[in-house]
């Protein structure tokens, strides 16, 4: 098993994904340069946040285009494990690999601090060692967090349990004061139809450790390990 | 030479956070007859082409492509000479 971190230009928290996939969960982990188009040895692909090509014309929209994610597309077609985190989550909505798309904050703030979130799925390779409706606490940190699709693809991810993550407050109610961006449905996270790609604002790779103040991220990673394992 | 000018617009259903803040501060100065503003992007590009119909082809094209999320936005092409 071995996880890889892309890394485009202006990523950066690449070094805190790679970290906490060798250091705290202790699997093999390698960077995938974003010109690269050879995932060949890769089980799990991790995109991480940052602001790709200083988030120019819009969040993703030119890190989508990389040589590597050609590669990206092929890998989640043929089954591959995705997780685009924050600017990773924006350039799979750019790539069309997930549904949707991003706007400005609805505060125009740009938003960092740790939120609350319900697990709405764990019918997920990324979610399945959570309790269902369970509450965990994940730092966020974005200016455009505020996630939007029409009406028809609203009702498909519902219909589907695409939703993965909603903002919620410390009780689990699912309220527009808990909503720190104005996100559609206060949608944190959503997974595509075959689920195997996850995208999600909140940052999973800063709540592992607890010095860091939550290791609820863990069970994300100790998820992905569990389903390779049970795959293999 | 053309120059293509390309108007994108938030989709006008959708909630615009900057206008509204820009609304506000218009009224704020005493502009109340101000009753929307909309904030868009305009991007203008020169190309090395005589053919205004194909600079136009051309030009939607790097929009529904690049130039624009068409979840989100719409976008308006306006070709004219560069003389």
């Amino acid at each position: 098993m071995r996880f890889g971190v892309v890394v485009f230009a202006g990523s950066n928290c690449d070094q805190d994904c790679y970290h906490v996939i060798r250091n705290v969960l202790g699997k093999p982990v390698k960077y995938v340069w974003h010109e690269d188009a050879n995932l060949k040895d890769v089980d799990c692909l991790i995109l991480p946040g940052g602001f790709s090509y200083g988030d120019y014309l819009r969040p993703g929209a030119i890190a989508r285009f990389s040589k590597v994610m050609d590669a990206v597309t092929e890998f989640a077609e043929r089954g591959g494990l995705v997780i685009g985190i924050c600017n990773g989550f924006q350039i799979l909505l750019e790539a069309g690999l997930l549904p949707g798309a991003m706007l400005r904050n609805r505060s125009l703030h740009f938003v960092c601090k740790f939120v609350h979130l319900k697990v709405e799925t764990t019918d997920t390779p990324f979610t399945n060692l959570y309790r269902r409706g369970q509450i965990v606490r994940m730092p966020v940190a974005h200016g455009d967090g505020n996630y939007y699709c029409d009406e028809q693809t609203l009702k498909a991810l519902e219909a589907n349990g695409q939703i993965v993550f909603r903002y919620c407050d410390e009780h689990g109610n699912v309220t527009p004061m808990a909503n720190p961006n104005g996100s559609l449905a206060n949608i944190a996270g959503i997974c595509n139809e075959q689920r195997n790609v996850l995208g999600m604002m909140p940052h999973p790779e800063r709540c592992s450790e607890a010095i860091l103040g939550s290791t609820d991220g863990l069970t994300l990673w100790q998820s992905i390990v569990k389903w390779l394992e049970g795959k293999g | 030479m053309k120059k293509a000018i390309v108007l994108i617009r938030l989709k006008p259903s959708l909630m615009d956070a900057q206008g509204a803040v820009i609304k506000r501060a218009l009224l704020q100065l005493g502009y109340n007859s101000v009753t929307d503003v909309r904030v868009g992007k305009l991007i203008e590009l020169t190309l090395d082409s005589e053919d205004g119909s194909e600079v136009t082809a051309m030009v939607r094209e790097m929009c529904e492509r690049l130039l624009a999320n068409p979840v989100t936005e719409e976008y308006e092409v306006l070709v004219e000479n560069t003389d």
